[in-house]
């Protein structure tokens, strides 16, 4: 079971608006197979939260939790007011709030990079057409895909289409982001074009929870880490701390692996 | 390719023309193929309704087929256990025993109450009892298509604040369109292909047509090759092209992805 540090409960208790999601005690299971046993993190507003660790540890199961894609068997999770796993839950709110890039892009293939991104808008928010295109070329714009918005997912690369799918995603407006492993599937020349683009989102003030497996890019955009292993939160602080002198034998084992 | 098919139409056109000398030679009996030539307008004329019969139980099953699979693949039990039993059972049976069955089952005259008497005649009968098969058949394609579509779009939509019959509705169905196309084709082909069989019931549909013109024309066995040679020309001219146009939609559908 994972203890929050004192001084993250103070800052709770001293503006606990400022928090955005709050996990406690998550408990999630496959059958027999334990995945995560006992989770509890705090992601304040505008932070930028990595979690990192061996694969298998539970990451991406822990954030598709966050926005109700993975159901959990005990423990809660609270995204602003609501409680994600409220068998009344307004799933449709909650999804407006949080947005998620996948490692498989997951495009619409029969439909270009513009309409991919004004999708949801015009049939989930039901947004006038004009508005929503207006906002759809800007988004591509600021993904840096300005003059591809004629282009079929198929017609594009792996790192264009993860752009397209962070600009999709971020049509709906969301509060927080969540990046499963988005560059895994890339190219190395590739990799760098989709961090810059979730670097200049952080900039921007958006609250992003990235499960990644690039170190270097989690030590230099994270306000803070998370090791994870074996489905619970082995250490977690600032990146110079996790990164420069981790505590726990199993985050120096893993990080002196990588380096 | 498409000269293949080109000279597969000539040595049927050359084998149709070549054939009735053939039999007029080696059996004593009237020209087949100039008795044949007298009856063209009246086969033409039964093959009308084959035509007629296979496009109004095309869009019935399309329609009903459509539906029946959207039940198949609901959410809530109480749709998707008899959807699928429907399905299963109307797939794995033989025309011809719907076809009796709906005879039997469905009466000649309707009483609509403020509407007056409609009359079903056999040959609506037959309309009816053909689309149950292939209703089934586009049933089980739509459920084939929807289960083939990756998960991650499911996803993708679901997080994209979609609800289950907004993903489907604009997300899933639409790339379910493409791979479908030429299943739809070859079931159409089936029912046209099938249709002959309402002339057990009496339907005086093309080959019912052609039988008894061989008939009143005096059996002769010099009639056989003609007649049913121009039976398959006529079936064959009717569903090539429904082929061909399908493979144009089907690319039409195929724009990336």
């Amino acid at each position: 079971m994972q203890s929050i540090p004192d001084n993250s409960a103070v800052s709770l208790a001293a503006s606990p608006s400022m928090v955005t999601v709050s996990i406690r005690d998550l408990h999630l299971s496959y059958g027999k197979l334990e995945v995560i046993k006992g989770v509890s993190l705090d992601i304040r507003r505008g932070e930028v939260v990595c979690i990192i660790g061996p694969s298998g540890s539970g990451k991406s199961t822990l954030i598709r939790c966050i926005n109700g894609l993975t159901p959990f068997q005990s423990g809660s999770i609270t995204v602003g007011d609501q409680q994600v796993g409220d068998a009344k839950l307004d799933k449709i709110r909650l999804r407006r709030k949080v947005g998620i890039v996948f490692q498989q892009y997951n495009l619409f293939p029969h439909k270009t990079a513009l309409q991919n991104v004004m999708m949801a808008p015009l049939k989930v928010l039901k947004e006038p057409r004009a508005e929503v295109e207006r906002r759809a070329r800007e988004l591509l714009a600021k993904v840096r895909l300005a003059g591809k918005e004629d282009s079929f997912p198929g017609e594009l690369s792996g790192g264009q289409q993860q752009r397209v799918a962070i600009a999709r995603s971020l049509a709906m407006r969301p509060e927080i982001m969540l990046f499963d492993e988005v560059t895994a599937a890339l190219d190395p020349e590739t990799v760098q074009e989709v961090l810059l683009t979730i670097r200049e989102l952080a900039e921007d003030g958006m609250t992003c929870v990235l499960v990644t497996h690039e170190m270097a890019f989690a030590r230099e955009v994270a306000d803070h880490v998370y090791f994870t292993d074996g489905g619970k939160i082995v250490e977690h602080g600032p990146p110079e701390e996790i990164f420069g002198s981790p505590q726990d034998e199993r985050t120096q084992r893993f990080l002196s692996r990588l380096l | 390719m498409k000269s293949f098919a080109r000279s597969g139409v000539l040595g049927l056109v050359c084998a149709f023309i070549a054939a009735p000398a053939y039999a007029a030679d080696v059996s004593t009996g009237p020209c087949g193929f100039c008795v044949l030539w007298d009856w063209i307008p009246f086969i033409l004329n039964g093959f009308a309704l084959n035509v007629v019969i296979s496009i109004l139980a095309m869009m019935l099953a399309l329609v009903l087929g459509i539906g029946l699979g959207l039940m198949q693949i609901s959410e809530s039990k109480l749709a998707s256990v008899p959807a699928r039993f429907v399905t299963q059972l109307l797939r794995n049976a033989p025309w011809i025993v719907i076809l009796f069955m709906i005879m039997s089952l469905i009466p000649y005259r309707i009483e609509v109450q403020g509407w007056g008497n409609f009359i079903l005649s056999d040959w609506i009968k037959a309309t009816f009892a053909f689309s149950l098969p292939v209703m089934a058949n586009v049933s089980e394609i739509l459920r084939g298509a929807v289960a083939s579509v990756p998960k991650g779009q499911w996803e993708s939509a679901e997080s994209l604040a979609f609800s289950r019959g907004q993903s489907l509705r604009w997300i899933i169905l639409p790339q379910c369109v493409k791979q479908m196309i030429p299943h739809l084709m070859n079931w159409f082909a089936l029912l046209v292909l099938a249709t002959p069989l309402a002339s057990i019931i009496g339907v005086r549909e093309a080959v019912g047509s052609a039988q008894a013109a061989m008939e009143s024309a005096g059996s002769s066995p010099t009639l056989l090759i003609p007649f049913y040679f121009f039976l398959m020309m006529i079936f064959f001219i009717f569903i090539y092209p429904v082929a061909i146009w399908s493979r144009r939609l089907e690319r039409n559908y195929a724009i990336n992805s």
